[in-house]
């Protein structure tokens, strides 16, 4: 194929919003949406505050199947509000875990995928969207016993805040070029700690650090796939098939301590340092 | 006055009192394995190391070594007590004011420690250990879940001192594109926004709060007071199991119920 025969085969997966994004990875037909827009269950929180409600509040439970196995996605909509989590896109996420985990116990093998594009905490809902966040981080957990939780951050709006924890928590991690995953926004940390800690408004600094390709060359996430939906979908499918992990990243303590008592702290860091310590040869 | 708040390591001090320290952790930990009346319990603080290798991480936040730390000495807990008919409780005293904001932390994956300490937590509680949070001063945004929040029981000290919120006023504004005087006119009048204990106290996600004489430097009819409390929710721990269904049911959190009975109909 040539160059843009291949450009106009491809479909980009990180275009599509997040129901859309549901669709595309399950199989043809099977997608079936929970508590859809039309039912307008919306945040109690935000129209007081001069804030428009979304009809989903930004977040979209699917069931169906993903090469025939039975798989819930929640996809958070990042083009709402930041993909910021409040009361209701939180429980949507926590509550579809519990019963995909509730679920396994009477011999239905629901899996899940989270489409994760999101700010963290809606700070209009703060405390509620902390809670529910929790909550997830719970279900994540509790889900995992039995089922692979397959995070995926495609980009644009990467993957922060308390959800960038509901990441780490998750069984297998996926990520393009365009996915961010760290814990603080940039913002934040320019606020917190200052320009030269943090450069908010340096792209090419950020993305070093935090973007997909750095955080696979780390061994902070499993797959790094090119943003195309027909190779998104094989890679999701492949990482289901293949059950929980031998070793659950967010269970290893004594080896990211082991790898931390080696680095030297005093110097300001560069993102080669971190590959070299966190995967040595590979990188 | 040190400009780090004290609060976590004085009530670790008192309630762990004779309590055997663990060795082998951040500087910035402390844990130490002791009893609740008969009951054998892990407290666990995180306290401020102004000498930490990690300098954004010197005033008590929750940063890389903390929370690998803390899922380590967590871990520890559950491995030990795999097959026991008693299991110890765990006893996470929160006084944190954020996690570590900072270059090295986000580029060696804060986010990934963070984790590991919410995963250990939340494994323990799955074990069947009882987790308890016990808020002595802030409980901020990662911090806090990384620390606390994946507790079967929350209770929180009644003081102006003791608080939970997602970011600090300051950063809440600029990402909201708010002053921070509207920032706090919102908050009084939407509860989840606000930054007081009461304010939190109404979304239903304390099991209890409860009044001591000095919340800087406990005193001993403050300890038997908190101890018992302690004691009392190990118990209904025991009685009612191990999710967090309890945090379920306040007015102010209504929808999260709503949603949840929406999914099971429609699952």
């Amino acid at each position: 194929m040539t160059d843009s025969a291949a450009l106009l085969n491809k479909h980009s997966f990180i275009e599509l919003g997040a129901r859309q994004r549901a669709k595309a990875l399950l199989d043809a037909g099977t997608f079936r949406e929970l508590l859809d827009p039309f039912q307008r269950i919306m945040s109690p929180w935000l129209a007081r505050q001069g804030v428009v409600p979304q009809a989903d509040d930004g977040v979209v439970i699917a069931k169906g199947s993903l090469d025939g196995l039975p798989v819930v996605i929640a996809a958070i909509e990042g083009a709402f509000q930041g993909g910021s989590l409040g009361e209701v896109g939180g429980a949507k996420i926590a509550g579809a875990l519990e019963l995909a985990a509730e679920d396994n116990r009477n011999g239905i093998p629901t899996r899940a995928v989270l489409l994760l594009e999101t700010g963290g905490v809606r700070l209009q809902e703060a405390n509620l969207g902390l809670a529910a966040i929790a909550d997830i981080h719970a279900a994540i957990v509790e889900l995992r016993q039995y089922q692979p939780v397959v995070g995926v951050v495609a980009g644009s709006v990467g993957c922060f805040g308390g959800m960038s924890i509901a990441a780490g928590l998750c069984s297998y991690l996926l990520v393009t070029q365009e996915a961010r995953l760290g814990l603080n926004g940039p913002q934040v940390i320019e606020q917190e700690a200052g320009l030269d800690e943090y450069d908010s408004r340096d792209r090419p600094f950020i993305w070093s650090l935090t973007g997909g390709e750095q955080r696979f060359a780390s061994g902070l996430v499993d797959r790094y796939v090119a943003d195309d939906v027909a190779q998104i979908r094989q890679q999701v499918g492949e990482l289901l098939q293949q059950g929980l992990p031998t070793q659950q990243r967010s269970a290893q303590a004594d080896l990211y301590l082991q790898r931390l008592a080696r680095l030297d702290a005093e110097p300001q860091i560069e993102p080669a340092t971190v590959r070299d310590l966190y995967q040595g040869e590979r990188s | 006055m040190s400009s780090y708040s004290l609060r976590g390591l004085h009530w670790f001090d008192a309630l762990s009192g004779d309590a055997k320290p663990v060795y082998g952790l951040p500087a910035s930990l402390k844990v130490a394995d002791g009893f609740l009346g008969e009951q054998p319990a892990r407290f666990l603080a995180v306290v401020a190391d102004p000498a930490n290798r990690f300098a954004r991480a010197r005033n008590g936040e929750v940063g890389l070594l903390e929370g690998w730390g803390l899922a380590k000495a967590v871990d520890e807990v559950i491995t030990a007590d795999q097959g026991k008919s008693e299991k110890r409780a765990l006893i996470a005293i929160v006084d944190v004011p954020s996690q570590a904001y900072g270059r090295r932390e986000e580029a060696l994956g804060i986010h990934q420690a963070l984790a590991g300490a919410a995963d250990s937590y939340a494994r323990a509680r799955l074990a069947g250990h009882a987790v308890i949070g016990l808020l002595v001063g802030k409980a901020m945004s990662g911090a806090f879940l990384a620390h606390g929040y994946q507790a079967n029981r929350l209770i929180a000290l009644r003081d102006p001192g003791v608080m939970v919120h997602a970011m600090g006023k300051a950063s809440a504004a600029r990402v909201t594109l708010r002053s921070v005087e509207e920032l706090e006119t919102l908050a009084a009048s939407v509860p989840p926004m606000a930054y007081d204990i009461d304010s939190y106290a109404s979304l239903g996600l304390l099991w209890e709060t409860l009044s001591v004489e000095q919340i800087e430097q406990p005193t001993a009819s403050d300890v038997n007071r908190v101890t018992e409390c302690l004691t009392q929710a190990i118990g209904d721990v025991a009685e009612k199991g191990r999710d967090l269904s309890s945090r379920l049911g306040a007015s102010n959190r209504a929808a999260s119920s709503h949603v949840r009975q929406l999914l099971r109909e429609q699952w």
